[in-house]
């Protein structure tokens, strides 16, 4: 590439740098100032005095975190959902993705399916006959009304099936000749081959499971059973007690709220996601533009 | 003679069998592979769909659907004669279009800064740091933005230092929409960006070569070659966000809002879910998701139109 050397290209070239920077610390700031409250003195936090170094450096909020049983069953369960939902929603997208993406002349009812499934995708009946559905059922408090009525996500569906179709029909063809069932056809072809696919969409799953924390609100009443960022919501901002309160009594709850507690926690609740963000990141490009622009 | 050899040859109507037995057992496959999902599907999404009646009645759960009596389209008048909902209509429509605007526009530019970085690793680590924050919950920054905004938070603090007033961001009526809008692209737009980056490395490198001996600076090859490569993409994106013109964003409010700014903050989905599941209004909160479920379908289906019309784009 010609790159002219011109003092406005390079002060140009320069200033984009410090943009790119600058936006690049934003994005951060509010996660570095979490950690910087989190290893502060309440006193410290509370008088306004950390931004983006400790003062006053303690770790004593992590310890009082070790020794908290509520936090841990929560978060407990939330690993536990993501485990159970996470495998429940990885199999059926897999098995739902692999007829889909046949042909009509190989599978006839294949259209029929796809209209029902993107109908389920761009309509819903809201979230009180949800509700009564899954009450119904007898799921509420269960780890199940957290696990099943997500099982099957539809947008990663039809991602899989996308990709499923873009895959060489001769190495179908070949297995087929040799006599493969379409399971095995599934197991021993479609599914090596699309491991960055389902890298991008198991991200999406467990992140997306990891996160949820409105279903623990509605669908679980039992304090002991509710998953961990229901926990957290719950933890900081209480807002059914909100409702009266006056500016005032605000920014007093504001001040008594245990900042430095609840800021740690935050982080540890984040550890997960950035312990798998890094190995199941370099695939997201791909599956992304995947999914967003298909030619 | 011949004609008759060709209908009764043995072999190939065995191999003809065959072929059509396997093709039947192929797809008996494929059904049992569709059960379990189907069966999700329909327990939790299709039979909610006959929840909607709801909306046409005056619901009351110890008699159930079929025992309750039905109530016309009241529940839809009630609805419109109500003040609420038209504020909250309005403050539906202007949270999600301020989100949609500011959130197309800020990963093109963000796009076009990186796009100029000719450093890899620079590059590689500025992307993965502005897309983290797409995969935090909003529990998760709602208390962090809580904190920052706070009357005595980060942000205030700088106000000050700058001799400006302190503002309560989270509980003035002028301030919750921007800051709502603000904070959504600020988690979004690196996630947004991808879409964008991967639109530019598919422009032919050699444009560029040759508008750079034509003398083009860097800035006029941008405005003439970037600009219109990404063109088709934003187009698409900008279509497909029609879909979105009544999703607000439930968690993000949800997390941020409180009553002192309900005037501006409350959204359809937080409406119904205080009405529905807090006031146990069930009519009136399913009346209500109905009218913005059917609007949604509706402009969802006339974007997706217009984005294969337009741009080619089909998801299936």
């Amino acid at each position: 590439m010609i790159q002219s050397k011109s003092l406005g290209s390079r002060l140009s070239r320069l200033l984009i740098m410090f943009a790119l920077i600058l936006i690049t610390f934003m994005s951060l700031a509010p996660i570095v100032n979490t950690i910087m409250v989190s290893v502060s003195s309440s006193t410290a936090v509370n008088a306004g005095r950390v931004y983006f170094f400790p003062v006053e450096l303690n770790f004593s909020s992590y310890g009082q975190i070790l020794n908290d049983t509520k936090f841990w069953r929560a978060f407990l369960i939330s690993v536990e959902r993501v485990v159970l939902g996470g495998a429940i929603n990885m199999i059926l997208t897999i098995l739902m993705a692999y007829p889909l993406s046949r042909s009509v002349t190989q599978f006839r009812s294949r259209n029929t399916y796809m209209w029902i499934i993107v109908f389920t995708m761009l309509f819903s009946g809201g979230i009180v006959p949800w509700y009564m559905v899954i009450s119904n059922l007898g799921l509420i408090n269960s780890i199940w009304a957290l696990v099943l009525p997500g099982a099957v996500p539809v947008f990663n569906v039809i991602l899989l099936m996308n990709f499923f179709k873009g895959i060489p029909k001769e190495l179908e063809e070949a297995a087929f000749i040799d006599g493969a069932s379409p399971l095995k056809i599934l197991l021993k072809i479609f599914i090596p081959i699309s491991m960055p696919s389902l890298a991008t969409i198991t991200l999406f799953v467990i992140v997306g499971h990891w996160n949820n924390f409105f279903d623990g609100i509605i669908l679980i009443n039992d304090s002991s059973k509710i998953p961990l960022q229901t926990y957290l919501q719950r933890l900081s901002l209480t807002r059914d007690q909100m409702q009266n309160l006056s500016v005032e009594q605000l920014q007093q709850f504001n001040k008594i709220s245990n900042t430095t507690l609840n800021s740690a926690k935050i982080l540890v609740s984040m550890i997960p996601i950035l312990l798998i963000y890094p190995f199941l990141q370099r695939y997201l490009i791909h599956g992304i533009v995947l999914g967003a622009v298909k030619e | 003679m011949t004609q008759m050899e060709t209908t009764v040859n043995p072999e190939r109507e065995i191999r003809y069998r065959r072929k059509k037995k396997r093709k039947t057992f192929d797809e008996m496959t494929y059904h049992f592979m569709l059960l379990p999902g189907m069966v999700m599907l329909f327990i939790f999404s299709i039979v909610p769909m006959f929840g909607v009646v709801m909306a046409f009645q005056k619901f009351i759960p110890a008699k159930g659907i079929f025992g309750s009596k039905w109530a016309g389209l009241s529940n839809f008048t009630y609805m419109f004669q109500l003040p609420d909902a038209k504020q909250i209509f309005v403050n539906t429509l202007v949270i999600a279009v301020g989100k949609i605007v500011l959130g197309l526009i800020v990963p093109i530019v963000f796009a076009l800064l990186l796009n100029e970085v000719r450093l890899k690793a620079f590059k590689s680590t500025i992307q993965t740091v502005v897309y983290l924050p797409h995969f935090m919950s909003w529990v998760v920054l709602g208390t962090m933005l809580t904190m920052i905004f706070s009357f005595d938070g980060m942000i205030n603090n700088f106000l000050e230092f700058l001799g400006l007033e302190r503002i309560m961001f989270l509980a003035s009526n002028d301030w919750f929409r921007p800051l709502l809008i603000v904070t959504d692209t600020w988690k979004e737009f690196g996630y947004g960006t991808i879409v964008y980056l991967a639109a530019l490395t598919a422009i032919n490198p050699a444009l560029y070569e040759s508008a750079a001996m034509d003398g083009a600076s860097r800035w006029k090859q941008t405005l003439n070659i970037t600009l219109p490569g990404m063109f088709p993409t934003i187009i698409l994106l900008g279509t497909l966000s029609l879909g979105n013109v009544l999703n607000a964003g439930f968690d993000q409010v949800f997390n941020l809002y409180n009553p002192l700014v309900y005037e501006t903050g409350d959204i359809i989905d937080t409406f119904v879910y205080r009405m529905g599941l807090i006031n146990m209004q069930y009519s009136f909160a399913t009346a209500i998701g109905l009218m913005k479920s059917v609007i949604s379908f509706v402009l969802i289906v006339i974007s997706y139109r217009l984005a294969s019309r337009y741009a080619g784009y089909r998801i299936f």
